[in-house]
């Protein structure tokens, strides 16, 4: 299954252990971790289901294309990183 | 007389106290954190503090009287954008967000319903909850309204509300100030809303819209508790009063400067209010870099500079739209800036205590149990 890690910084306001989910699209990812940490949805999307804007979503190295849809393709054998991206700091 | 404050502030909430005979930083909560608003809630004692999380978007807190622990609360939120449509865009071109940027403004909505409130956001949404924020509904009559789709960035990129009065004599009469829109007015709860700002003047725009009631720049509306028919408006292009409930507005001539953010109304005495002028809107520091309280007793026909214990020399303090506040006495006020300083008066801003040169630039300030 897809291996999920969050950014530390994102721990302090809401706990975000590493997860393995299933998913065959970065949006099923994140709905599956979601359901199991319903508080860490809006720490990560906004309300309209959408990468916020200063954050960045890493899928086997590379940043994801589909901030918006989220539709980007993940292999089970994937690792996605959520992270902060350096701006809006 | 109020003897504690909370500054909201780009690196945390500070709770500030009075002790003997002065006024001192007594705790700082959400240390390091972007603290947007603060309401300390005279109804039941709960303190509601808005943050701005630069990555992971605007949240909400309250810590309950006497409980030790905050608890973050539901942020008001946006309804989903209709399958397939494109985000709005704004007159320059660029995409309006269609999520909550900031909680611009955040009140009690009804006195006798302590967990009734209201709450104004970046982009102009107007929202309620009757549950302590549990829950929130965006009030759509505002939102769907055809006019609220011509509101344009004042302040900030994009158009919000930053000033919501509940009129004393009935809870269901509500006026929001828009930056900019001009204010807004409903006698029904927010069922139906009229535009309030006739008279209001708007430099800034060609000759032919400068009267336009849609497109005034509030900077600050206030209402006077105790004569509730008395208005108050620091606008983007000076001073403005209203004695006739808000249906019409005057401009008042005001030395040294009409320009500035913030305005508070004395709490029974409605031709009595205090401002904190900047420069012009093209240079938004103190004149000649002084920082004053201008004062007026008489409803506009005269302002007094006020100056004992602020800075005369060299200071380049400015103080936001919220950064001001009124106890319920009416004798005691509060204002931050943004270059970290915070004076107190307790004498009606005769004269003025420093509690800080030094803390993080403050975005709001406000009395705990008897706010303006």
């Amino acid at each position: 299954m897809p291996t999920v890690a969050f950014t530390e910084t994102i721990q302090r306001h809401v706990a975000c252990p590493p997860t393995e989910v299933p998913g065959g699209t970065v949006r099923e990812v994140l709905d599956a971790v979601f359901t199991g940490n319903p508080r860490a949805r809006g720490y990560v999307l906004d309300e309209q289901g959408e990468l916020r804007k200063h954050m960045a979503i890493f899928l086997d190295g590379r940043m994801i294309l589909d901030r918006a849809g989220l539709s980007d393709a993940v292999q089970p054998e994937s690792k996605l990183y959520v992270m902060q991206a350096l701006s809006g700091g | 007389m109020s003897t504690r404050l909370f500054a909201a502030t780009r690196k945390g909430l500070f709770q500030i106290e009075r002790g003997k005979s002065r006024w001192t930083v007594k705790k700082v909560h959400f240390l390091g954190d972007n603290a947007t608003m603060v309401l300390p809630d005279p109804r039941d004692g709960t303190v509601y503090v808005a943050l701005g999380h630069g990555h992971f978007g605007v949240k909400l807190h309250r810590l309950r009287q006497g409980a030790r622990k905050w608890e973050e609360i539901t942020t008001p939120a946006l309804p989903p954008r209709p399958d397939g449509t494109a985000p709005r865009m704004d007159e320059m071109g660029r995409t309006i967000p269609d999520s909550v940027q900031l909680i611009w403004a955040l009140e009690p909505a009804d006195p006798a319903r302590p967990g009734s409130l209201w709450c104004g956001t970046i982009p102009g949404g107007l929202f309620r909850s009757d549950d302590a924020g549990m829950t929130w509904q965006l009030n759509t009559a505002l939102w769907d309204h055809p006019k609220r789709l011509e509101w344009v960035g004042g302040g900030a990129d994009y158009p919000g509300i930053h000033s919501v009065s509940v009129d004393p004599r009935d809870p269901r009469r509500v006026a929001v100030g828009v930056s900019t829109g001009g204010v807004w007015a409903t006698s029904d709860g927010g069922a139906t809303w009229k535009i309030s700002s006739h008279g209001l003047r708007a430099d800034y725009m060609p000759p032919e819209q400068a009267r336009d009631p849609h497109f005034q720049d509030v900077h600050r509306l206030v209402q006077c508790p105790g004569q509730p028919a008395e208005w108050w408006i620091q606008h983007h292009n000076g001073i403005f009063r209203s004695i006739d409930d808000a249906v019409s507005w005057r401009e008042l001539e005001v030395t040294p400067s009409s320009f500035g953010f913030a305005v508070v109304v004395h709490p029974r005495q409605g031709g009595t209010a205090w401002f904190v002028p900047g420069t012009s809107d093209q240079r938004r520091i103190p004149v000649d870099g002084h920082v004053i309280v201008n004062r007026t007793r008489d409803g506009g026909k005269t302002f007094e500079a006020l100056t004992k214990g602020l800075p005369q020399r060299q200071a380049y303090d400015i103080t936001y739209r919220h950064g001001l506040d009124i106890d319920a006495t009416g004798d005691r006020l509060a204002f931050g800036t943004t270059t970290g300083s915070l004076w107190v008066s307790e004498n009606q801003g005769d004269s003025w205590h420093t509690v800080s040169e030094h803390l993080p630039p403050v975005y709001c300030v406000r009395f705990v149990g008897a706010g303006s």
